[in-house]
């Protein structure tokens, strides 16, 4: 009953609406020739629809609920002088538009779109370009930001912006973004409840993803390729991750993620290929990781200072430089039914779990670890005697660190 | 020169061992392949095997044949032929059959099991281009102790030593002084040692192709214009080249001034 | 034809041949004799490019042999041990020299003579020593060079073979060959050789027709001069 009533009121408040709302279009030989004079004519749940056509404007004022349509993608240039769409009233939705070359500064982030303090917007379908700043969420809850694609050109941090940034927002959806060449492909803080889906975020310059004391947050079935440093998740809490892929994060200080000081947090169902390291762990405690896949990484998971109660089961770690690093010889966590490319173990009871543990810390990783320049003696034979012996009698690596039950198969 | 090239192939395509070496291969590639049910896990496993067993292999097939077509070698002594061909085209011979055996015996599981519809291909191609490589080098390097040998036993216990030493004595001796200096930068010296030793270098080369993610993690400059771009396959191959050639180059003149 | 000229070579402390002079013209066989060790396969190792004299030069058919080789097209040579790669068989190995050398020949002839037809087939590792030197004779004959090098002809040949031997050698005298021999068999020595050639402690020793060698030692068998030779010198 609850249900059907809310179907009934949204239809209704749609309705009323619509009974009042006119549509005005807007372009170079219409009656409204510019946004801003569209928006000032226009009374609460109108339309504007935006002709294709160049619009050079900045600092257009979304003061009223509107709907902002654009047709065949018309361009609004902003021909570098600032921010170019600031939305200041809950239920405006912005649909269609190309916008390109917001100014650039160092003391204000000017954005392309800003919504501040509103409710319940859509921003979709739109396109930037020659950005500084994309779209930029700050205190505003319930809204939704679906289907853009934001193309940056950034080449230096200092200089450059976030394609979508979250600032103390709620219960926001992003999903189906396309975000690439910005500092920060997706960057949140202090906001909580957010979902953030099928995005694609690749080449920027800094972080695919970016999240700063949020929480109860969820992205799943992303794809974060190429970025400076991979996905970095930091104090944070209860942020659950599925299904990602994290792919070609390659650098000094890459990953697929860094996970600093983020507890009680599910990881699971992604996929780690090629990264320098698959998910660097630090100060995180209480995580579960399950069903991952870590694919040719340089070191699939690495560990480092204080983590504590985290749970590693059913994943595979395959062909991976090195599987687990950790840089001391104490260890809190579990390692339990996964799939090991390296096990060279036997299953006599066909159980498909092997009969013997797999230590998945090798000496040579805490060698590396120690003089980073030794690891252009990886896969030495030398290095393989001595990685045996220390499996034998383990005395640099912690030697509770083993799973008991590897698998035999890879998990699917 | 390259009619002796090709008797030297012939006998040695008659010889056991060939296809003993061609077996192995064989069965090498079905076992890891069906048994693996997973090419990017026997390219990994062929990796490790081929920067361990294709030396020794090549080294005490070398030190064997030369000591064994000794007679052969003098027969053609007292022909019209260049000494440099009769030693040349005994060495390519055997490297020829070595690198046919490897190529075949590992390309035909590979191929049967869907090498060209895999993405491993070019690692794969690599393995194989670095494999001949070794062979030709430890070859090279087994004929020259040879020829300084007379006494059989001898040449044989160098070229095992020579073979230990690059293949595991090195790495230890080069992670040692790597340890003992670490305070010290050590980028130029770490790609350097690695030049010196051409197993080192095979496995460079490999490196480069199955564990780029893991070396492009290390900071030092250096290390990042040689494995960051293609500076360091260029430099690797080059100086395999060169680990070929000069060799080929001594082994001509140690032939040119020994009496038979 | 062959020209030695103080040649000089040693196996590290052991000298071999110390300032040899050799001077052998056109035709003729020449017996190379001399105790053991005294050089004789160094020499003709040295003649054929094999051994590199520390000093000294050598010449062949006018011009220098140093760092050459294809003036071994004018030259066979009988190794004294029959080493032939095992795994061949004798008409393959036949084959190959010819293909080797890239000259005319005429095998068919000396295989009849030396009965080596039921062995064409047979690998080399499976004959018996006398049948292996037969094969290395008919390598060495089955051309057509100005010059022949026998070392030890007769190793582990029977009688009739021996026979077959000697009429080849004079066959290829006749036609104005250059012949070179060593053999231990004196009576072998006798029957074929024109000249004798004694080398004792690296250098000639004596140089002339047996008939001299016989003046000179005043000996009427040959076997005995060449034993009066080694004794004079090891007593004086």
């Amino acid at each position: 009953m609850y249900k059907i009533n809310r179907i009934l009121l949204f239809i209704i408040l749609a309705i009323g609406c619509s009974i009042q709302a006119k549509t005005i279009p807007v372009c170079v030989s219409c009656a409204v020739t510019s946004i801003k004079a569209g928006i000032a004519i226009a009374k609460d749940c109108d339309t504007l629809l935006i002709k294709k056509g160049t619009y050079k404007e900045y600092n257009i004022l979304v003061d009223k609920p509107l709907t902002i349509i654009g047709e065949d993608f018309p361009v609004i240039d902003g021909e570098d002088k600032g921010e170019i769409i600031r939305i200041v009233s809950d239920e405006v939705t912005i649909d269609g538009l190309f916008i390109i070359n917001v100014g650039t500064s160092y003391t204000s982030d000017y954005a392309a779109i800003r919504v501040v303090k509103s409710e319940h917007f859509l921003i979709q379908n739109v396109v930037l370009e020659k950005l500084f700043f994309g779209i930029y969420l700050e205190k505003s809850n319930n809204g939704k930001v679906y289907h853009n694609k934001i193309i940056g050109d950034a080449v230096d941090e200092y200089n450059s912006g976030n394609g979508i940034q979250l600032w103390y927002s709620k219960n926001i959806e992003v999903d189906r973004n396309i975000v690439q060449g910005v500092r920060d492909g997706i960057y949140l803080e202090f906001s909580d409840n957010i979902t953030i889906n099928n995005n694609i975020s690749t080449k920027n310059l800094r972080y695919g993803l970016h999240f700063m004391f949020s929480n109860d947050d969820t992205y799943s079935n992303n794809t974060f390729e190429n970025n400076g440093a991979g996905v970095a998740v930091m104090f944070s809490k209860r942020v659950k991750m599925y299904n990602n892929i994290f792919k070609k994060n390659w650098g000094t200080a890459a990953f697929g993620i860094l996970l600093k000081e983020i507890n009680d947090s599910e990881i699971s169902g992604n996929i780690f290929e090629e990264n320098t390291i698959g998910i660097n762990i630090e100060g995180s405690n209480r995580i579960n990781y399950t069903n991952n896949s870590f694919i040719n990484n340089g070191w699939a998971v690495k560990v480092r200072g204080a983590c504590y109660e985290n749970k590693f089961t059913k994943n595979n770690f395959m062909y991976n430089s090195f599987d687990i690093s950790y840089n001391s010889n104490l260890n809190d966590n579990v390692f339990d039914q996964n799939y090991w490319s390296e096990y060279t173990g036997y299953d006599l009871d066909k159980n498909g779990i092997g009969d013997v543990p797999y230590r998945p810390v090798k000496l040579f990783s805490y060698i590396v670890n120690r003089t980073p320049e030794t690891i252009v003696l990886l896969r030495s034979l030398f290095m393989d005697i001595i990685d045996f012996s220390e499996k034998v009698s383990p005395v640099f690596t912690p030697d509770n660190l083993l799973d008991a039950n590897p698998l035999m198969k890879k998990i699917k | 020169m390259l009619k002796i090239l090709k008797y030297s192939f012939y006998d040695l395509m008659r010889s056991r061992w060939s296809y003993v070496y061609f077996l192995f291969y064989l069965v090498l590639g079905f076992v890891l392949l069906f048994l693996n049910n997973d090419v990017s896990k026997a390219v990994i496993t062929l990796m490790n095997i081929i920067i361990v067993l294709v030396p020794l292999i090549g080294t005490i097939f070398g030190v064997m044949y030369y000591y064994n077509s000794k007679e052969f070698t003098e027969l053609l002594l007292a022909q019209p032929i260049k000494r440099s061909s009769i030693f040349l085209g005994q060495y390519f011979g055997v490297a020829g059959s070595l690198t046919l055996s490897l190529v075949l015996g590992l390309g035909i599981p590979f191929v049967l099991y869907g090498l060209f519809k895999s993405d491993v291909i070019f690692n794969f191609t690599l393995l194989l281009i670095t494999g001949a490589f070794l062979t030709l080098i430890f070859t090279v390097l087994a004929f020259i102790i040879a020829i300084s040998n007379e006494n059989k036993i001898k040449g044989f216990g160098y070229a095992v030593l020579t073979w230990l030493f690059l293949a595991v004595i090195y790495d230890g001796l080069f992670l040692m002084s790597l340890i003992i200096f670490e305070e010290y930068p050590l980028d130029s010296l770490s790609l350097g040692a690695i030049l010196f030793n051409p197993i080192d270098l095979a496995r460079t080369l490999i490196l480069l192709k199955l564990d780029i993610s893991a070396l492009l993690g290390y900071t030092g400059a250096v290390f990042k214009q040689f494995f960051g771009t293609n500076l360091g396959l260029f430099i690797s191959m080059g100086v395999l080249i060169l680990w070929t050639v000069l060799p080929i180059g001594w082994l001509t003149f140690k032939a040119k001034h020994k009496d038979f | 034809m062959i020209q030695v000229e103080s040649l000089y070579k040693k196996f590290g402390k052991n000298k071999v041949l110390e300032g040899l002079d050799l001077h052998i013209q056109n035709g003729g066989i020449f017996a190379i004799l001399g105790p053991n060790g005294s050089g004789k396969t160094t020499l003709i190792k040295a003649i054929l490019g094999m051994v590199l004299p520390n000093k000294g030069k050598i010449s062949v058919l006018g011009d220098s042999i140093k760092n050459k080789w294809k003036y071994r097209q004018e030259i066979e040579y009988l190794p004294q041990i029959a080493n032939f790669p095992g795994n061949l068989k004798v008409k393959e190995l036949i084959t190959m020299i010819k293909d080797l050398r890239n000259k005319p020949s005429e095998e068919s002839h000396l295989i009849t003579l030396f009965g080596l037809e039921p062995f064409l087939d047979k690998k080399l590792a499976n004959l018996s020593g006398g049948t292996k030197q037969k094969v290395n004779i008919v390598l060495t004959f089955m051309f057509n060079s100005p010059i022949i090098i026998l070392d030890e002809p007769t190793n582990g040949l029977d009688p009739q073979a021996v026979i077959h031997l000697k009429e080849l050698i004079q066959k290829e005298k006749q036609k104005g060959k250059t012949i070179l021999v060593t053999s231990h068999i004196m009576q072998f020595v006798e029957e074929v050789a024109d000249n004798i050639v004694y080398l004792l402690e690296g250098k000639i020793y004596f140089k002339g027709s047996i008939a001299e060698l016989m003046k000179m030692t005043d000996q009427v068998d040959f076997e005995h001069a060449i034993a009066t030779i080694a004794n004079t010198k090891t007593n004086a």
